[in-house]
């Protein structure tokens, strides 16, 4: 469905050029969950980016469905099929959650149907519906509202920036839940998931493991997964290494 | 007297009307009287010694509205308005004011707008204005609003202002007292474009004890358009009051917030807040990675900054 050929993503910081994203090459599969994790500052985030095409890539070439995308802009993206789920979910100050949800469907949203979305985050729709997506939400709230306008989109990519990002543990089993119920609709779509949680990893049929840029390891869920829990490359939902040893 | 269809399309503009209200209303068209109604409970009685209207509303009038639209559609047309409101004590009722000007003309139209509020005690009052310009004439459009409060004990004033399109300048005052347990908000929504400027001046005297205000004004210049927000805010007792200025500003618009708050009283509690920027970039990525282009995306930020 995407293609990543060689791409590569150079920022600027105080001591000159980094090296975001080495010359990497990657295909995510139709009616797979492909989880991205690796240690922080990897390139995770930037990689999800640059597919969404907030960032540009330094060299290389994106396709999607068969389009080269490279020069695309987000919205010809966006209006192509990918959906981008951020890590840390935008404020707007007067627009309200069925506001999002309208845009993000592109029709004219029954608050019905509004509702629908907002139950499946778990969010109680009614109380919800028509709030601002403003400062006055908390983190999760506003995590479960950034999940529910994506799936609002059906697209035939979604992206999620760490979706556990600023979810509680209560929440999180039903996170867990939103995603199993992705996976088991899925169909000819496609989900990427950027996540360090053991729980995400094991919805993966593909994980791929980033590290300072490059993939280091890449392969199927089942295989993958007991190495990262082994190595302690994986966390537990308390956010504490998992380590099988010590536990 | 008829409106003819541009009148009656300002209307629509102002009031959100379609026909002529229920309950009490005066519509004023050109400087004439173009309609009036009274109800059981309030009067509307043309002014003797000034241009303008008294409206008297009884004590205990409940779920009652009043519509005092203005219409200018001739060019050249200057006024000055004052309309005063007795509220009775324990009322409670809903007031549309607005004004449309539609001006094709080469020569300036303008209707400045003395409204005065005197609440009686426990009194509450919503009062609704609405300011909306059009026409392609050289004349400009100008709107100079005074509103003045006078809250007594226990009453209440629930303003919203709102001025979105086509007014080249306008220059707005609204002065508040309050006394006991008295409570003022107010929520301005302002838009400036073209070559437009605006001028909002605030003035609040929290006198009684337990007074509060809230006062938020949500403003967007666009293009080479200027406002100043002048928001002042007077403890002169144990009260509360908050004030916020929140604007954006777009392409080569200009603002000036000048925030005061005056304390007069140890438990005089005043707050103010002011922030002016552009749409931050991750709101326009944001609705751009739902497929709207990068100005739809700023369309929809402004409208719903300024619902």
């Amino acid at each position: 469905m995407l293609s990543l050929k060689n791409i590569s993503f150079d920022a600027e910081d105080e001591n000159g050029k980094v090296s975001i994203i080495k010359n990497l090459s990657l295909d995510i599969e139709a009616q797979e969950v492909t989880v991205i994790t690796g240690p922080n500052g990897s390139g995770k985030s930037t990689l999800a980016r640059i597919i969404a095409g907030i960032e540009k890539p330094t060299a290389g070439n994106i396709s999607f469905l068969g389009e080269d995308i490279t020069d695309s802009s987000i919205t010809e993206r966006a209006n192509m099929g990918i959906s981008f789920a951020f890590q840390q979910p935008v404020r707007f100050k007067g627009i309200s959650v069925i506001d999002l949800l309208r845009i993000a469907s592109k029709k004219n949203l029954g608050r019905g149907e509004a509702c629908d979305y907002l139950s499946e985050v778990g969010l109680c729709a009614r109380d919800y519906v028509d709030r601002e997506v403003n400062a006055s939400l908390s983190g999760g709230e506003l995590k479960r509202i950034e999940i529910a306008t994506v799936m609002a989109r059906g697209a035939k990519l979604t992206i999620f920036d760490e979706p556990e990002a600023g979810i509680d543990l209560w929440s999180f089993q039903n996170l867990i839940g939103i995603f199993q119920n992705m996976r088991k609709n899925i169909k000819d779509s496609a989900i990427m998931i950027i996540s360090h949680q053991e729980r995400i990893l094991e919805i993966a049929d593909e994980i791929v493991v980033l590290n300072a840029g490059e993939i280091e390891k890449k392969g199927r869920g089942v295989l993958i997964l007991p190495k990262l829990l082994k190595s302690g490359q994986a966390r537990a939902n308390c956010g504490r290494a998992i380590n099988k040893e010590d536990c | 007297m008829e409106l003819n269809a541009i009148q009656k399309n300002i209307l629509k503009e102002v009031a959100a009307l379609e026909s002529i209200p229920k309950g009490a209303y005066n519509i004023r068209a050109n400087g004439q009287l173009a309609g009036r109604s009274n109800s059981a409970n309030i009067e509307i009685t043309t002014k003797t010694d000034l241009p303008g209207i008294d409206i008297r509303i009884k004590p205990n009038t409940k779920n009652e509205s009043v519509h005092i639209p203005v219409v200018l559609s001739e060019s050249g047309l200057k006024e000055t308005v004052y309309n005063d409101f007795y509220v009775g004590d324990n009322a409670d009722v809903v007031i549309v004011a607005g004004c449309g000007i539609s001006n094709c003309g080469g020569q300036d139209s303008e209707h400045d707008g003395v409204h005065r509020f005197f609440l009686g005690k426990n009194a509450k009052i919503k009062y609704v204005e609405k300011h909306y310009g059009e026409g392609d004439g050289a004349g400009k459009r100008i709107l100079n609003p005074v509103t003045e409060l006078t809250l007594d004990e226990g009453s209440s004033a629930i303003l919203e202002m709102v001025q979105i399109k086509g007014v080249d300048s306008t220059n707005r005052k609204t002065v508040a007292t309050l006394k006991k347990d008295a409570s003022l908000i107010v929520r301005e929504r302002l838009m400036t474009h073209g070559e437009q400027s605006a001028f909002s001046i605030y003035d609040v005297a929290l006198d009684g004890e337990n007074s509060s205000a809230d006062v938020v004004s949500r403003s967007v210049a666009r293009d080479n358009s200027y406002q100043k927000l002048d928001l002042a805010l007077k403890g002169n007792a144990p009260s509360k009051g908050h004030t916020e200025c929140d604007s954006i500003i777009m392409d080569n618009g200009k603002i000036l917030a000048v925030p005061s708050l005056e304390a007069n009283d140890t438990d005089a509690m005043l707050v103010h807040e002011a922030a002016i920027g552009k749409i931050a970039g991750e709101q326009l990525i944001k609705l751009m990675t739902l497929g709207l282009s990068e100005k739809e995306a700023e369309e929809a930020i402004i409208n719903g900054f300024l619902k």
